[in-house]
């Protein structure tokens, strides 16, 4: 702990062999969907949501990887863009608004809940945060789930269903695409529209991170004393984090809503937040492609675990000892443990390594 | 050594399926069947059950050496877990239109049926839920979603009917666990015992993880009913009779199918009595026309008793196989119409489907506590 | 009236039993900084262990009185947890000592979730009952409250436990130490105080309390579950912060006050609301009420006693 490293900050994230790695990159994620196919329609819906998951990683990231603000209660904004494409585009008001007036307005939405949530919290410690945060998306969930009466707003646990597909410039992406005679499967298509939002989330995350705000924020992560003994608006900075982590939180949200067709919130359980914080905590927090790696093996993991920890069992104690939901639980609870004993930085560390201050009160 | 073994299995098992074929002049085809529910997690019960029912109707169809469009055709069950989550359940439903599967019987809860509704529908599929009550599931207007149970609603009403009529209730207080399941239930049950003339003296809240009553059931015990409604699992109707009869709350207590199992009895230990009901859909398995049999059959092949949906399981598959006789092929889109159509007679009673997909007429039969088990008292149609 | 002062009773139950806990949740953070996250887990062992203990011992030796099967279960479950939370602290928090804020936070988040999966693999999925070994029958009613022998038991054992514990803290050798070292551990060393020694001793007091809060909580409510203890853990955590952190009244007061809020706002919140809210948040009470007192009183009713503040 005592290894005072005096580099000096370099922006993390796909550094140097970045001309070579990029390329590749993009011909990966092109074809993924595609290669996946050939295993069977399945693996393409796993990959749609691990996108979706990714980016809910980026945008949380944001929050506890570069401003070092534990936030329990993310799932909250994911809700909140969920229950916005849902209450804007479905039949349970009548209203059928086009996705580039949802998806903003949810975005819009969720900051919103980020700023108000922030607004009063800010000031806390960081614990106390983390666990206020908590509270907030509990609260969240609990007034999604109850707020039917004596209004009907949000149908309570019943959910909303039958909410409007994607429908980008025409085409609607739940039906196949018929594409000069070649059928091109929803599944894919809603992947190439969520891997262009996950794309357009690192430009943005990667520009911003290189910024004036980025460093800030790094600034008040490491030292929150110094930051603002320097001139930094800490407060102005950590509700900025907010809004910018709630606002990803909220676009993942509308797009689930889209791509699943229903929305009820016991899909925004505590756990998931606890998922989404492993997913970073894993990858390697501050970092970018950590972040992006984590989520996708997470998603990943309940079907790989199905595929084959369960033909494993069987083959070697003749039955299934640990099934795959408990299997998850527990690889993820000792993740979380055995990365901050043994790696706090994660599987794909941030290059940037800054000078750790002594002692527990950092 | 090992490479041996499993080349020779393999080699054995084809020895095997080829001498069986040669017995039987057709062709043989093999015909999958989904299932999905949940196999892990808490629900996991329910879905271990529904799967059993299934693999036995299937079993019995293949006894049988069925011809459709001039095929033998054997049938495959295809089972799947969806963890009873949403999300998972999308992802199973896929994956079983990937496998090629002709039908579905599934799936286990209505949280998990209704968003792979969506997909079988997209995909041409049928799928017979045996046991997800969510009234929502059929309202979504999809020609390929049909339910044999019958749902929250007619369950709901047909509760505070005989709350009001035959319990001559007149106060009644109604709680409920905030889920899918309870919400509906109870919220039906109110409105029927409205209906029917009787006063809901109190409208109260938990949820599904809780333990503590006492807050909620002393409100209840200032209004004073005369029976006190839960719309809720088990795990948490025991401990609340428990704590009812801890505050010297005597009234009548009412619960749905949640309520009505071998673990609300454990729950529940000595606070139950005879003015303890709880209500099932459907009609008792010793009343039901194939019920005892089915019943011994069951025991015979999996030497575990029925859970609850296990009958329906069966009738769900047992309609899906009755669909493709009749219309003499195995496509969904052949057979469709003839299940939309169909007229059957299962082990949990005659198998007709309304214009939504419900299954015609449900019946729901209320119990009682007594002699250590839930006794069948009536059953409501 | 009679319904209020019932209420009041289903308060001050659940309370004290929110107290016990809160008193774990309160050391280790006066001592350490540290929300100890996975402490209301322990209360779920500490119930899980008794249960097990007495379901054994009632088979195999038929006939033992109840109160001798539910001391059996106390005397194995209570060392167990102090076990097990001494483990804790030594395996997982100790390494971390002087690591950033959010790695012992984040491990603690792990521990939790690590606990709760394997009590979900040794005892199942499925609710177990809790033998009432102590009479839950309602006796002859005082002013219309109905009150049973359990909840008396509940209400006192939890006051001599927070009484013994006060004793301790202020009276005993160990007890200056924990404040010395609370004060400032480094210094605490020296002046020739085993921190570490002190610190594991924090947490195998506070898993002890937590075991018997564990046993208190399924008695009265029967039932025992292998994720009993997350909700009423974090509900206890807010106790502690009501109360002040790092105060020992400061987290008995708090926990009453949550007990009789959630009772009085579970049967009241309809007619103060004028029908727009009801009882299906009271769940959220214990989370509003930590936002309010984090926002306009961050140093709880009692004022807090945390040494040094970042």
């Amino acid at each position: 702990m005592t290894s005072t490293s005096t580099t000096l900050p370099r922006p993390p994230g796909f550094s140097l062999d970045l001309r070579l790695q990029q390329p590749l990159l993009i011909v990966l994620a092109a074809a993924a969907p595609l290669v996946a196919l050939a295993f069977g329609a399945s693996w393409v819906r796993v990959l749609d949501f691990a996108l979706l998951y990714v980016l809910l990683a980026i945008g949380l990231n944001l929050v506890v990887g570069f401003a070092g603000l534990l936030d329990l209660g993310y799932i909250a904004f994911y809700a909140v863009g969920a229950y916005t494409w849902a209450f804007l585009a479905s039949p349970h008001f009548g209203i059928h608004l086009p996705f580039w007036i949802v998806l903003p307005l949810g975005a819009a939405f969720a900051a919103l809940a980020g700023i108000m949530l922030g607004f009063p919290t800010l000031r806390l410690r960081g614990d106390y945060l983390a666990i206020v945060t908590l509270g907030f998306g509990e609260i969240i969930r609990i007034f999604m789930n109850n707020l039917n009466q004596p209004i009907n707003i949000t149908n309570g646990p019943q959910g909303i269903d039958m909410i409007d597909p994607l429908t980008i410039a025409g085409i609607d992406l739940s039906r196949n695409l018929d594409l000069f005679g070649m059928q091109v499967p929803s599944l894919v298509l809603y992947y190439y529209a969520f891997l262009g939002a996950v794309v357009l989330a690192l430009v943005l995350v990667r520009r911003l991170q290189i910024s004036r705000v980025g460093r800030a924020w790094a600034a008040i992560r490491e030292d929150e004393l110094a930051a603002k003994a320097i001139g930094i608006d800490t407060r102005m900075m950590k509700l900025l984090a907010f809004a910018l982590g709630a606002t990803f939180g909220g676009v993942s949200g509308g797009l689930f809503a889209a791509f699943q067709g229903f929305v009820s919130p016991e899909s925004f359980s505590l756990m998931e937040s606890i998922v989404v914080l492993t997913m970073i905590v894993l990858g390697g927090m501050g970092n970018l492609a950590g972040v992006v790696f984590g989520a996708i093996v997470l998603t990943a993991l309940p079907e790989l675990l199905r595929h084959f920890a369960v033909p494993l069992q069987v083959a070697l104690f003749g039955k299934t000892l640990l099934d795959p939901e408990v299997l998850r639980m527990l690889l993820l609870s000792l993740a979380m443990i055995l990365m901050m004993l043994w790696r706090p930085a994660g599987l794909l560390p941030a290059r940037t390594r800054y000078a750790h201050r002594e002692g527990r009160k950092a | 050594m090992k490479a041996n073994k499993l080349f020779i299995a393999p080699a054995i098992a084809c020895l095997a399926a080829s001498l069986a074929a040669g017995t039987v002049q057709a062709k043989e085809v093999v015909v999958r069947i989904g299932h999905a529910g949940p196999l892990s997690g808490p629900a996991a019960a329910f879905g271990k059950d529904g799967e059993n029912g299934a693999r036995l109707a299937i079993e019995d169809a293949n006894a049988k050496k069925l011809q459709i469009g001039g095929d033998t055709v054997k049938f495959e069950l295809v089972s799947e877990d969806d963890q009873a989550d949403p999300r998972t359940a999308t992802t199973v439903a896929q994956r079983l239109t990937d496998a090629g599967v002709k039908g579905v019987v599934g799936h286990v809860t209505s949280g998990a049926s209704v968003p792979a509704a969506r997909i079988y529908e997209n995909a041409g599929i049928p799928m017979i839920t045996p046991s997800s009550t969510s009234p929502k599931l059929t309202q979504q207007g999809y020609k390929m979603t049909f339910r044999v149970i019958a749902n929250d609603l007619q369950q709901g009403n047909a509760l505070g009917k005989y709350a009001v009529e035959q319990l001559k209730a007149t106060r009644i207080a109604v709680i409920d666990d905030r889920t899918a399941y309870g919400q509906g239930l109870a919220d039906a049950f109110a409105n029927a015992v409205k209906a029917a003339g009787g006063q809901v003296v109190g409208r109260e809240f938990t949820n599904d993880k809780a333990t503590d009553f006492m807050a909620i059931l002393t409100k209840v015990r200032a209004a004073n009913p005369d029976v006190v409604f839960y719309g809720g699992m088990d795990a948490q109707s025991g401990p609340l009779t428990r704590q009812m009869k801890q505050l010297g709350l005597t009234a009548k207590f009412l619960t749905g199918d949640g309520g009505c199992t071998g673990e609300m009895i454990k729950m529940a230990g000595d606070a139950l009595s005879a003015t303890t009901y709880c209500t099932q859909a459907g009609i008792p398995l010793d009343k039901m026309p194939g019920g005892a049999a089915f019943r011994t059959e069951f025991k015979q092949r999996y030497g575990s008793d029925i859970h609850v949906y296990a009958p329906y399981s069966y009738d769900a598959t047992m309609a899906l196989i009755e669909a493709m006789k009749v219309a003499n092929s195995v496509e969904p889109a052949k057979y469709q119409p003839a299940l939309k159509a169909l007229n059957a007679q299962g082990v949990t009673g005659p198998l007709a489907f309304d214009q939504s997909g419900d299954i015609k007429g449900g019946a729901i039969t209320v119990y009682n506590f007594s002699g250590g088990r839930w006794a069948p008292l009536q059953t409501l149609q | 009236m009679e319904t209020l002062l019932q209420q009041t009773l289903n308060g001050l139950v659940a309370g004290s039993i929110y107290a016990l806990v809160a008193l774990g949740y309160t050391m280790v953070y006066g001592i350490l900084g540290l929300i100890n996250f996975a402490h209301g887990e322990i209360v779920m062992v500490g119930a899980l262990v008794a249960l097990q203990t007495i379901l054994f011992l009632s088979s195999a030796v038929p006939g033992l009185p109840p109160l001798v099967l539910l001391l059996a279960g106390v005397v194995v479950a209570v060392p167990a947890c102090m076990a097990l939370g001494y483990l804790i602290e030594r395996i997982g928090y100790r390494r971390l000592r002087n690591a950033p804020r959010l790695a012992p936070l984040i491990t603690a988040i792990g521990v939790s979730f690590l606990l709760q999966t394997l009590a979900m693999i040794i005892w199942g999925r499925e609710f177990h009952v809790f033998p009432q070994l102590i009479d839950t029958a309602p006796m002859q009613p005082v002013a219309g409250v109905v009150v049973s022998p359990m909840q008396i038991f509940t209400i006192v054992v939890a006051f001599t436990l927070m009484g013994g514990l006060m004793l301790l803290v202020n009276k005993s050798r160990l007890g200056r130490a924990m404040r010395a070292t609370a004060e400032n551990h480094r210094v605490a060393g020296l002046m020739g105080i085993n921190a570490n020694g002190v610190i594991a001793a924090t947490f195998i007091i506070g898993s002890g309390l937590a075991a018997l809060a564990g046993v208190l909580f399924a008695s009265n409510y029967a039932i025992a579950h292998y994720s009993m203890g997350f909700t009423p853990g974090l509900k206890a955590f807010t106790a502690a912060v009501l109360g002040g952190i790092g105060n020992l009244p400061g987290a008995m007061v708090g926990g009453l006050v949550l007990g009789l809020v959630e009772s009085f706002g579970a049967g009241y919140i309809e007619h103060l609301s004028f029908g727009f809210l009801n009882s299906s948040y009271q769940d959220i009470f214990a989370f509003m009420i930590l936002g309010a007192v984090l926002i306009f009183r961050p140093s709880g009713l009692l004022g807090e006693r945390v040494a040094d503040r970042a």
